[in-house]
């Protein structure tokens, strides 16, 4: 009885002390690549030190055995493809691609998954079936901001619209996500719109042009690097300052911050982290771990509150965007929340 | 006769060494790529990549050059992914009257002494807004039979490699071989002479032009029968690969010297080359770099042998 009693729970402490092993050494043998397309702007570079940061960490912790980031010199499609190509030759086991092309790059992800790889795409995504897919859900962005000011002014007034670029796909998603938030919640009524080109510059000359047209604004709502301009136009017009939806850049943030020290100014910042690719690495490494994962993923925002907003300003670059780096347990959850 | 015979192929040798030479330095960086299905993934995107280098040479035999190669392939991809497969019949309207509309810039050349750069660098444009208008959005599917093509696994020897040597028969037969191939080498090498023998310089340009135009459709092809669908910006780099392919092959701008053996051997070499340097994993900074290195030392090499030659 005591010994069988002492086996049994011998044999406890062997599964207990084996399991986290275990599920480490799935994928301690694993090869991931990054197959980037681009590399020439603040946001890339944050996103391939971020990589570099988190993979690092990864391999030296004996998650996986590599995590190699390679771009692709002339941002072409067919140099893309031929570069999968090569990693498929490389015996990589999973590749994380951030595409030049939604389509051209089909046929090499097809070969990668016919040889048995892993395929991630992130960001700039591909439409091959067999890959997986972390998309950013714009028009939810667009949303959301209505939402927050719903909350922030129960009773409502007029909006004044920022919007992007005319034409690209991104613009016309994250307004179509605001006029929709502004059907939810009826209080609200998009008084003016102007394109600000995602430029603190045409931001602020777009704003200052329609001002004086415009009946009293309640909030600004805005798609990123738009923020800063539009406060600079109100205050220039001397016009009481709106809640206005910062987009996580860097200058948005200090005026924020100067603002609340000064007078307990509220609002709320909403994008992309750059270290979205780090996000791809964990989910790539979660599916060679076996779990089960779905095809389309979302990439979370990285949203900045009252709270949250003297860290932020710490840790963000001049002339960059609020960044933030992935864990293998945000990866989780991500996967969780997509069932 | 004996001295001129052995020049080409001297000509043609440093194309072929260079090849080999890189091959065996990928083989020994990377052993799996010595596979059937290694081979493969190495060629395979050079397929195009040889047809457009094809289409460059007919266009530099006559002593012009052609800047649109890259917006014509994206814009023959396009028309390809987005027609042949629901409406074959529309597709290969539009593409034969391409072919046409790329005689008429030869006549058109030829007739008002143009300079072809200039030509065919507006020529781009106006062949990469009617991409756009046929494909605004990435998409479009490969027709079934033309993806089955492509991706043939062909017994022993893989398809790519299969495709460049009947790339290279088929044009070395038509430049080299064919009435139509010596007039078009006569008129790079010396016009007056070849009208001078009654020959109608301008018939031979249109054809030379309307030849380029087919390679360049079937480069299309080939690139969407390998990436399943089409994008209006597909094939952009092919203008400079073609060009590079041609001379890294033993083609010179001028005098109608020519090799279409050389020039699928080019563009396979230009291909491996970039394979080579992400196997080598050097930084992307320097790829673009070393690519340029690889072709100033293979030209280098060809400058020394002419010399030697003379």
């Amino acid at each position: 009885m005591t010994i069988r009693k002492i086996l049994a729970a011998s044999a406890a402490v062997l599964v207990c002390a084996l399991a986290p092993l275990s599920a480490q050494a799935d994928t301690a043998g694993k090869k991931i690549a990054l197959s980037n397309n681009y590399a020439g702007n603040s946001w890339r570079q944050a996103m391939l030190t971020s990589w570099d940061k988190v993979t690092k960490e990864a391999v030296k912790a004996g998650v996986v055995s590599a995590a190699d980031a390679f771009t692709t010199a002339e941002n072409q499609a067919t140099e893309q493809a031929a570069q999968i190509q090569n990693m498929i030759l490389q015996g990589y086991d999973a590749i994380v691609i951030n595409a030049a092309s939604p389509t051209a790059l089909n046929g090499a992800v097809k070969a990668a998954c016919d040889a048995g790889i892993t395929v991630v795409s992130f960001d700039g995504i591909v439409t091959e079936p067999c890959a997986w897919r972390i998309a950013v859900n714009f028009k939810e962005m667009g949303r959301s901001q209505v939402e927050y000011l719903s909350k922030k002014l129960p009773k409502g007034g007029n909006l004044l619209e920022i919007r992007g670029l005319a034409g690209v796909f991104v613009d016309d998603e994250i307004s179509a996500g605001i006029h929709e938030g502004v059907k939810q919640f009826p209080q609200f009524k998009i008084a003016g719109s102007v394109h600000g080109d995602w430029a603190q510059d045409v931001a602020q000359r777009a704003v200052a042009g329609i001002l004086p047209s415009l009946p009293d604004i309640a909030a600004v709502v805005t798609q990123g690097g738009d923020g800063y301009g539009a406060a600079q136009a109100f205050e220039a017009a001397k016009r009481p300052t709106p809640v206005i939806v910062m987009g996580n850049r860097e200058d948005e943030l200090q005026w924020w911050k100067k603002q609340k020290d000064a007078n307990g100014y509220e609002t709320m910042s909403v994008s992309i982290a750059p270290g979205v690719s780090t996000l791809a690495f964990w989910v790539a490494q979660q599916i060679l771990d076996g779990k089960d994962v779905k095809k389309d993923l979302t990439v979370p925002f990285l949203r900045i509150d009252q709270d949250t907003l003297d860290e932020s300003v710490k840790t963000t670059q001049k002339g960059g965007v609020a960044n933030v780096e992935y864990s293998q347990a945000d990866a989780e959850k991500v996967i969780a929340g997509a069932k | 006769m004996k001295k001129g015979l052995s020049a080409n192929t001297l000509r043609l040798m440093i194309p072929v060494v260079s090849l080999a030479v890189l091959l065996m330095a990928v083989f020994w960086l990377q052993p799996r790529a010595m596979s059937y299905m290694g081979m493969n993934l190495l060629f395979n995107l050079a397929v195009p990549i040889a047809l457009a280098t094809i289409a460059q040479m007919l266009i530099i035999a006559v002593n012009d050059l052609d800047l649109s190669i890259g917006t014509f392939v994206s814009f023959a991809a396009c028309v390809t992914a987005v027609y042949l497969p629901t409406a074959p019949v529309t597709g290969i309207a539009i593409l034969a009257a391409a072919i046409a509309a790329y005689a008429v810039i030869g006549i058109v050349i030829h007739l008002r002494d143009l300079p072809s750069i200039v030509v065919t660098l507006g020529m781009s444009f106006v062949w990469g807004g009617l991409a756009v208008l046929i494909l605004p959005a990435p998409g479009g599917t490969a027709p079934v039979w033309l993806r089955s093509l492509m991706t043939a696994a062909i017994p022993v020897v893989p398809l790519a490699i299969v495709a460049s040597i009947v790339i290279a028969i088929v044009a070395h037969l038509v430049v080299m071989r064919s009435t139509l191939g010596v007039a078009i080498r006569g008129v790079g090498g010396n016009s007056r002479s070849v009208a001078r023998a009654g020959w109608s310089v301008l018939r031979i340009k249109a054809a030379a032009y309307a030849l380029s135009g087919l390679f360049s459709v079937l480069a299309g092809m080939a690139l969407v029968g390998l990436t399943t669908s089409a994008d209006a910006n597909i094939a952009l780099r092919y203008t400079l690969l073609s060009i590079a392919g041609v001379i890294l092959g033993g083609g010179e701008f001028v005098g109608g010297r020519v090799s279409p053996l050389g020039a699928v051997v080019g563009a396979l070499t230009l291909t491996l080359a970039g394979s080579f340097l992400s196997f080598l994993r050097i930084s992307p900074d320097w790829q673009i770099g070393a690519q340029g290195a690889v072709l100033i030392i293979v030209l280098g090499l060809r400058l020394l042998l002419s010399r030697r030659e003379a």
